[in-house]
């Protein structure tokens, strides 16, 4: 039964380095957090100042009510599951998974009890006698996961778990470690749970919430649908959705409604653009719209982007056209069931963005300048 | 279908060129086993040239004193144990079995000594910052490129000040406190090569620093400290000059310098009996070094992780 606060938490290298830039970060009991962002953004670095492996130069760290700053990470009441596993390569999987619960002097039959019911769980009971050198990847995982559940912990610690396993593996650990995580609540044991992945689909699909990073910043902290629809700036907008969502740079006007300039081409948009926008005038913005949120418009209609399709990729039940409009480019993702080649006349397409999809970032400080309103 | 296709490709020409492709393969395995014959005469000549003293010396020591001279070839004429048995006796009032024992005395404590003191202090270099690090570790290594005669007479005198002369002490204690800096050295690069996380997951798991050394960091360093303690076995074995320096009774001479001992005190050599006890000094760390072969190569091939 813990969460876990985080305040202005500060890292600086040894090598004057400064990793971490401040992040406060508030974890609710039994929520599942995860910590996403491109390579480098610091957040294996906070997750191991949470675990207490790495000394916490500014700032504070609370599991419960208890600041752990100084706690070594055996106090701390965290369990931990490395991405190359880290199993003890010298004991069998029954004793790596009892070492903890050995160095804190438990009853024998306790600790026999513990990983009966851990190795069931996770069904690892065949593998009990074997040494980690003869357990396969997905094997060695699930051992790495048992040993971090028999603790009881307060907060469960995961870095990239997944990221050495092949695609279908990951699947089915990531519904498994889902699966732990909702049962462990309903069984009303503690199941805080910081998980850092660099895949946005595992961010997606596992957080309660989502913690997106960059160069040792927090640039939004929202549920998966918020992060989606509601982008906070440039960056989540960019980083979140498969593919991208498309930036461009554009012009944005007022003249009798909101009107968006785009490579010498005028998109018109109504009031429920302008009834988001924080503030108007004219200025050049970043204009943003996801692939799905573009369709291929009919060549007489009016507010629509014309531009010159690149390439075509057929994807099974959807079709993603690369378009070129005067040397910007953009990708569009069409269902194949409503993909029409004759749409394309002379490598020519005419697209419209969905008003209500569409974002408008400040240019200098890449904040999202459309989220007003209840959009 | 397939066996039309086997049909179409046994024409007679195709079966000529079989016939012909099977004649140079057996051409190409004969001069193979003719080269490999010719390797392995050469190989084995040379390594009778160089096992041929230590051959000899097994010969010698079953002849009779007067033979060792006169016939230059290794296998005794009348075999005898008169070598053994004489010479176990020696002429001083203790038999070779005591300084046997001594040698085990020196040895055992040496050996513990460094793999526990060793370890530590690398445990120390390769996983912990501390200020003064680099400048502490330099001096690691420049004591490892430090000829020992250097500090022989410093040693000496701080020992002999210390009152430890003529006990075993002056060998011991050098090597408690990690002296021999290539061990240490050893076991650095050793465990550089071990990946933290093992560790840290010890840590998390609630080890404290000693606990994760012990449980953890030794289990994985196991290969290189059977190299360390076969190395300090060997060397502390044909350890000449320390003995020499610090032991002055012969009671407590190991078997080093109780060889020595019967060139010295006899008038008229009696080579067969210095002989047999060599063959029986090297039985030891032969037997050691070929039951823990395995270990020892492991071991010093660094990075001895298996995935
Ligand atoms: N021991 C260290 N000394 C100095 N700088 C470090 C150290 N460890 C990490 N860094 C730097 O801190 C930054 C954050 O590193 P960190 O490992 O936390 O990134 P990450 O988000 O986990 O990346 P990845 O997704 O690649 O694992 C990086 O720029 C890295 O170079
Ligand atoms: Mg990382």
């Amino acid at each position: 039964m813990a969460r876990l606060q985080i305040r202005n938490l500060e890292k600086v290298y040894g090598n004057a380095f400064k990793a971490v830039h401040g992040i406060s970060l508030d974890v609710a009991d039994g929520e599942f957090m995860v910590l996403v962002g491109p390579s480098g953004c610091a957040k294996s670095t906070t997750l191991r100042m949470i675990a207490g492996l790495e000394t916490v130069t500014g700032g504070e760290i609370r599991i419960g009510e208890r600041i752990v700053n100084n706690l070594p990470p055996g106090q701390r009441g965290v369990s931990m599951v490395f991405q190359n596993y880290a199993l003890y390569p010298h004991m069998k999987v029954r004793n790596n998974l009892a070492f903890g619960l050995k160095l804190k002097r438990r009853p024998k039959p306790e600790i026999e009890e513990a990983t009966r019911a851990v190795a069931r769980i996770l069904e690892i009971d065949p593998l009990l006698e074997r040494l980690p050198k003869q357990l396969s990847g997905g094997q060695a995982q699930r051992v790495a996961v048992g040993r971090a559940l028999i603790k009881k912990p307060d907060v469960f610690l995961f870095d990239e778990p997944l990221s050495n396993l092949d695609a279908k593996l990951r699947a089915s650990m990531r519904v498994r470690i889902t699966d732990l995580h909702k049962r462990l609540k309903r069984e009303g044991q503690s199941s805080t749970v910081v998980y850092v992945t660099h895949d946005q689909t595992e961010a997606m699909t596992m957080g309660d919430r989502i913690c997106v990073m960059k160069d040792g910043r927090i640039m939004q902290v929202a549920d998966p649908v918020t992060l989606y629809n509601r982008p906070a700036n440039a960056f989540v907008a960019g980083f979140i959705g498969s593919p991208e969502m498309n930036l461009i740079e554009g012009t944005l006007g007022v003249d009798g409604g909101i009107n968006l300039c785009v490579a010498g081409q005028t998109l018109a948009f109504g009031e429920a653009l302008g009834a988001r926008l924080e503030t108007h005038g004219r200025r050049t913005v970043l204009f943003g719209v996801r692939p799905q949120h573009l369709r291929i418009a009919a060549p007489d209609e009016a507010n629509a982007l014309e531009g010159h399709v690149s390439h075509i990729e057929f994807m099974g039940h959807e079709v993603y056209l690369h378009v070129d409009i005067a040397g910007i480019r953009l990708v569009v993702v069409v269902p194949s069931e409503q993909y029409r080649p004759e749409d394309i006349r002379d490598d020519r397409i005419r697209l419209a963005p969905r008003e209500t999809a569409v974002h408008i970032f400040d240019r200098e400080t890449e904040r999202n300048v459309s989220l007003a309103g209840n959009a | 279908m397939a066996e039309q296709f086997t049909v179409h490709t046994t024409t007679p020409s195709e079966a000529e060129i079989e016939r012909e492709r099977a004649r140079t393969l057996a051409e190409g395995r004969r001069k193979h086993a003719v080269s490999s014959a010719v390797r392995y005469a050469i190989l084995a000549g040379v390594g009778f040239l160089m096992l041929y003293p230590l051959i000899w010396l097994i010969g010698a020591s079953f002849k009779e004193n007067a033979e060792i001279f006169a016939n230059p070839g290794f296998i005794p004429e009348e075999p005898t144990l008169d070598g053994y048995i004489k010479g176990w006796q020696t002429s001083t009032p203790y038999t070779f079995a005591t300084f046997f024992w001594n040698t085990f005395l020196i040895i055992l404590p040496k050996v513990i000594g460094t793999a526990i003191s060793c370890t530590a202090v690398a445990y120390g270099f390769a996983r912990f910052e501390f200020p003064g690090k680099r400048i502490l570790f330099a001096t690691v290594i420049a004591t490892l490129l430090l000829p020992n005669v250097v500090t022989r007479i410093p040693q000496y005198l701080l020992f002999r000040d210390l009152g430890w002369l003529d006990t075993f002490l002056p060998l011991w204690v050098p090597s408690a406190f990690a002296g021999d800096a290539f061990f240490v050295f050893m076991l650095i690069q050793f465990l550089r090569a071990i990946p933290r996380d093992m560790e840290e997951a010890a840590r998390v798991d609630g080890a404290n620093t000693w606990q994760t050394l012990v449980f953890i960091v030794v289990p994985m360093l196991a290969p290189a400290l059977i190299s360390v303690c076969l190395f300090q076995f060997m060397w502390t074995m044909n350890d000449f000059l320390g003995p020499l320096i610090y032991l002055s009774s012969v009671e407590k001479y190991p078997v080093s310098l109780a060889l020595k001992l019967s060139i010295d005190t006899t008038e008229a050599f009696q080579w067969n009996r210095i002989l047999a006890m060599s063959v029986l000094a090297l039985v030891p760390a032969l037997t050691v070094f070929f039951l823990a072969q395995k270990y020892f190569i492991e071991g010093i091939s660094t990075g001895g992780l298996k995935g």
